[in-house]
């Protein structure tokens, strides 16, 4: 059964190589358009991580942690672009952030701020894809750490954010490793949220998923290269994140 | 590997249209929403095949009456697939099973290659017209519009022949634009002016048609338009070449002429 | 003012404390000072840990106050220092000790949550890990180290922070016999030199014996009896500290020279006191004998052996009869006597024999 499951999995990796025009890959790879999707995708799903850590890990603590009414709400909420089709989160984020959107509207007429069609869309995008498999690690992981630790800090004199600092951040940190990583893959990998949210636009909103889209319509090798490249990009930040941060401590 | 399923989804247009994946690879497409599979409601004899159509985004409207038309009348069911031309002609080059293809340029046809028997007919054209936002609020009224400081204009990418025939016509005109984003088919530029994110956007006459109500039309002067010349074509070793030709013929007739003038297409 | 002089504040613990957790109401008055080592005993469920985790800071007081050299940790109701504030020290039964740090950083822990720079609080841990003999140690991860180590460790850290008020839960229950007798020892030597108010909890008679300088018997979160090892054992006042002395405990009614037992039975007592009062006989002082005893003592009843415990060359028999006692043996005497489960025996108890005590 496991094999099976391997084999799904490697099956079409296998194919893409084996597809790749590799004579022509030097010449596919330098072009501008691809590089600039390319660090465009890195950039933005890199910035969304991070975004997602800022926002995720309070968010994380106090579903772990708190109780209140509309607790559960809270973590419904938060999941919830989990489970939408990420075209209709796009539009969601259009009806909020668009020109005449909930908060756009005031946006733009406050500050002329306008966000749809700029590449602070994709990150808004990405992390709103994104942010859900982030928290839900992490609270994991708040849930798992004993508390008794922290009454111990706390007898030693260390303040509660001391606590949190020096005592829980560092015993949930392979969780915030494993949410990172996560978070990351789905935000590269994102493309309905951020077509109808950001659209399109060579070096400003063509995220790597996008170019790879529309070059299958015109060039496929191009494509076939290109998803290759964001295959190896992956398995480097995944290989080196090595099993030691993501396991125990 | 993209949800290009919800993608096509959200821009449902009114209507029972059903459309698959451009980008899916072969796999996916023989399952596409088989319209009838096997019914017996006719005489006795042979059960009514199922033919698959590929055709252009652009003809989902009028193809799917075509295609009712052409089920009430002949002893088979037709599936549609429709999408981009290019990608079509591609999933069809790696053997996707499709009985007809119909392309919004006779170049994707080429594409298809020796799959496509050697009987293309080109039927249809089709203009470009530029479609605005409801109420038209920032006055277009020419090509040169577009190019105004202000105006927020979204195209068709340049790998899709919408894409290219709006660049073609823009050239005609002179205008140099600068397009907020280029989306990957006519379809997203529809919606994003439904929506009201964008102003102006440059796609087929039969897609404002199709999205009366949501958008205005403002016409592009001959001078400048692009035509796109549609064809159609039965493909070999479908097994079903009767049926396929068959459906070719519906759309050449009269009754699909007429649907197709309906729907804002011009004859060849 | 007056030229009296000011009064150095009262030195040591002095907490009143009332509070609610689940089914448990505790309602405590102490006072220790400091030096010495007070041991908490009682029986699971008594309030113990409860009475350190208010005295910590971890749960909050119902009612009542908590003052350490006079300065007030808590006022209910108006004042609660959190436990960060309060210059305490807590040593728990599962070290405890941080999983991601080194030996070295658990004890620095505290000085550096303080303030103290990290090289001066690795220095300072570095010296005491030294005083506990685990200077090889300073590297290694808690998971790394011994049950015992690990809570020398943890003795360490809780020590490194110079409290006033060192909390001890249970620090000897989760070792392994032979490393509790060693930890003990450590511990004990240790304490010697420690200036606060200690406080340590424990089920184990024993340790509490081996410890302590004063122990306070909690049950059903209420003091039931508070005095040095000494006077426990001489005068235990419930049950659970005369099954911890090891001794027979009955409650009655002195009426002359006897003591009425609930049960209608009496006691031939020397010196009754008259009221409600405790009577206590050593299991050395009740003699069993195969027939009815000759001689004087005015208590004799026969019954049942119901069990036979051997300690050592000593062995603890318990009788059945119309007051059920404990009789201390040798294990000569057992096989003399031809003592087995069942056996029909006489007891008997001098009058002398016997303690009384109000209650």
């Amino acid at each position: 059964m496991a094999a099976l499951a391997a084999l799904f999995f490697v099956a079409p990796l296998v194919g893409l190589v084996w597809r790749a025009p590799w004579s022509s890959l030097g010449r596919e790879l330098a072009s501008r358009e691809v590089r600039d999707a390319l660090s465009l995708s890195l950039l933005t799903s890199t910035v969304a991580t991070a975004a997602s850590a800022v926002f995720g890990i309070p968010l994380a603590w106090v579903l772990s942690r708190s109780e209140f009414p509309g607790r559960r709400l809270l973590r419904a909420l938060t999941i919830l672009p989990m489970v939408l089709p990420p075209v209709v989160g796009g539009v969601a984020l259009l009806l909020a952030f668009g020109r005449n959107g909930l908060l756009g509207q005031w946006l733009d007429r406050a500050f002329g701020i306008t966000v749809p069609f700029t590449t602070a869309a994709v990150v808004i995008a990405e992390t709103f894809v994104a942010m859900p498999f982030f928290v839900l690690t992490v609270e994991a992981g708040f849930r798992s750490v004993d508390q008794r630790l922290e009454e111990a800090a706390s007898t030693l004199g260390a303040v509660r954010w001391t606590v949190f600092r020096r005592v829980t951040l560092p015993l949930v940190r392979p969780s915030l490793a494993a949410g990172a990583v996560v978070c990351w893959a789905r935000a590269l990998g994102e493309f309905g949220a951020t077509i109808t949210f950001a659209g399109n636009f060579p070096g400003r909103t063509q995220t790597t998923p996008l170019k790879v889209y529309l070059l299958l319509e015109s060039r496929p090798e191009a494509a076939i290269v290109l998803s290759l490249v964001l295959l190896a990009a992956s398995l480097a930040v995944l290989l080196g994140l090595r099993d030691r941060w993501l396991g125990a401590v | 590997m993209k949800d290009v399923d919800a993608l096509r989804d959200a821009m449902r247009r009114r209507g029972t249209v059903h459309r698959l994946s451009a980008a899916a690879l072969a796999v996916s497409l023989a399952s596409a929403g088989c319209g009838g599979g096997e019914d017996d409601r006719t005489a006795a004899d042979a059960p009514r095949a199922t033919i698959t159509v590929f055709a252009a985004a652009s003809l989902t409207e009028s193809f799917t009456e075509i295609g009712r038309q052409f089920e009430s009348s002949h002893r088979a069911d037709v599936a549609f697939s429709f999408g981009a031309s290019s990608s079509l002609a591609q999933q069809i080059a790696n053997g996707a099973p499709a009985d007809v293809l119909a392309t919004a340029d006779e170049q994707t046809m080429q594409r298809a290659d020796d799959r496509v028997a050697r009987s293309v007919t080109l039927f249809a054209h089709n203009r470009l017209a530029i479609a605005v936002r409801r109420g038209n609020p920032k006055t277009i009224g020419s090509l040169a519009d577009l190019a105004r400081p202000g105006v927020i204009l979204v195209l068709c990418a340049p790998e899709v022949p919408c894409g290219r025939f709006g660049a073609q016509a823009l050239s005609r005109a002179g205008v140099d634009v600068r397009p907020r984003s280029l989306e990957p088919d006519v379809k997203g530029v529809v919606s994003k002016l439904s929506l009201g994110e964008a102003d102006a956007g440059i796609v087929y006459v039969t897609d404002v048609r199709a999205a009366a109500g949501q958008v205005e039309e403002v016409a592009i002067p001959p001078a400048h338009n692009v035509v796109a010349r549609y064809a159609i074509a039965p493909l070999r070793d479908s097994g079903r070449s009767e049926s396929a030709k068959a459906f070719v013929q519906s759309v050449l007739s009269p009754s699909g002429r007429a649907v197709l003038d309906r729907a804002g297409f011009q004859a060849p | 003012m007056a030229g009296s002089g000011v009064s150095a504040p009262a030195a040591g613990l002095d907490a009143s404390v009332e509070v609610t957790v689940g089914a448990l109401h505790l309602d405590v008055s102490l006072e220790v000072p400091p030096n010495e080592i007070v041991a908490l005993l009682g029986p699971n469920g008594a309030g113990k840990t409860t009475l350190l985790r208010v005295l910590a800071g971890l749960e909050p007081l119902g009612r009542g106050r908590v003052l350490l050299d006079g300065d007030v940790l808590e006022d209910a109701g108006r004042v609660r220092l959190p436990p960060e504030r309060r210059p305490i020290g807590m040593v728990f039964q599962e070290h405890l000790l941080f999983p991601h740090l080194s030996a070295l950083d658990n004890v620095a822990f505290g000085l550096r949550s303080r303030g103290v720079s990290r090289a001066a609080a690795r220095d300072r841990a570095a010296d005491w890990l030294a005083r506990m003999g685990l200077s090889d140690r300073c590297a290694a991860r808690p998971h790394q180290l011994s049950g015992g180590q690990a809570q020398r460790v943890a003795l360490a850290r809780a020590l490194a922070v110079e409290p006033r008020l060192l909390l001890l839960d249970e620090p000897l229950a989760a070792l392994d016999a032979s490393s509790r007798v060693e930890i003990r020892r450590q511990l004990a030597a240790t304490l010697e030199s420690f200036t606060g108010v200690q406080l340590l909890v424990t089920h184990e008679p024993l340790e509490a014996m081996a410890l302590a300088d004063r122990l306070i018997v909690l049950e059903e979160g209420r003091v039931v009896q508070a005095g040095s090892p000494a006077e426990l054992g001489a005068r235990p006042r419930s049950r659970y500290v005369a099954d911890l002395v090891g001794v027979n405990l009955f409650r009655g009614r002195g009426v002359g020279n006897q003591v009425a037992l609930p049960e209608g039975e009496c006691l031939v007592v020397a010196e009754a006191a008259p009221g409600d009062v405790f009577a206590m006989v050593h299991p050395r002082a009740v003699s069993l004998h195969r027939q009815v005893p000759e001689g004087t003592p005015r208590n004799v009843w026969t019954g049942d052996v119901e069990s036979l415990d051997v300690e050592g060359d000593r062995v603890r028999v318990r009788v059945r009869g119309r007051i059920p006692i404990v009789s201390e043996v040798t294990a000569a005497a057992v096989s003399d006597l031809d003592l087995g489960v069942g056996r029909r025996v006489w007891v008997s108890v001098k009058a002398s024999s016997v303690s009384v005590y109000p209650a």
